[in-house]
């Protein structure tokens, strides 16, 4: 039962990271790609979760956790350049 | 060996996902690029942070790390989307013309924002009366 939900919850994590991807790809402007990465990193997060459930090891944790700070990094950095490079 | 811990864990995993699938779903369906931050970023970070405390029930030993992983991403994902609108609206990107007030436009006078096309013509006649009707300043 707990496996089957947990399996469920990555697969659905698996169809958000599709979708996210969707609108990185197509996205028409520079700032539709960015926000769709920084939604693709989440999700990102969520699977590196996933993947220390399936392990049973909490190391990943920490690999969590420097992901999400070099994604906001990215995202600050990217977001200062296309306010003054237009 | 199942307990009823790991039972609500993988029931919040699995509402923390459909956050997550939900929030995916606004970001493909949005019309324009505001809509797109709001849905892609409120909606995935309750669903991480759902699926961080279904993670700390499978888990009780990770839940320090799990708590340190969840305040940064509760601290920096509205600055992140915040800063990314700023830099929308100063760039000039257009809102769908189903969206009617622009108040940072207003705040700064030759700053307003095209209206795309996506929306219904006349969508947007409800604006209050001291608006400058014009709207087309690309920046």
């Amino acid at each position: 039962m707990v496996d089957a939900l947990i399996g469920l919850a990555a697969i659905l994590a698996g169809i958000s990271f599709l979708l996210v991807l969707w609108r990185f790809i197509k996205g028409p402007s520079a700032v539709d790609r960015v926000i769709s990465f920084d939604g693709l990193t989440i999700v990102s997060i969520t699977g590196i979760l996933f993947a220390a459930i399936a392990e049973q090891r909490g190391i990943y944790l920490d690999v969590a956790l420097v992901y999400a700070l070099l994604s906001f990094l990215g995202v600050i950095v990217v977001a200062r350049f296309l306010e003054r490079g237009f | 060996m199942e307990t009823f811990l790991d039972l609500i864990g993988a029931l919040l995993l699995v509402a923390g996902t459909l956050f997550l699938l939900f929030g995916g779903l606004g970001m493909v369906r949005m019309p324009d690029i505001y809509n797109r931050i709001q849905a892609g970023t409120k909606a995935t970070t309750l669903g991480t942070l759902l699926i961080l405390a279904g993670t700390a029930f499978l888990y009780p030993d990770w839940s320090l790390k799990l708590l340190l992983i969840g305040l940064f991403l509760l601290f920096t994902n509205p600055l992140s989307s915040q800063v990314l609108a700023r830099a929308a609206h100063r760039i000039g990107m257009p809102m769908t013309s189903k969206s009617g007030i622009d108040r940072l436009g207003e705040d700064r006078p030759g700053h307003h924002l095209p209206r795309g096309g996506s929306g219904r013509p006349g969508a947007c006649d409800s604006r209050g009366p001291g608006r400058p009707a014009g709207g087309a300043h690309p920046v």
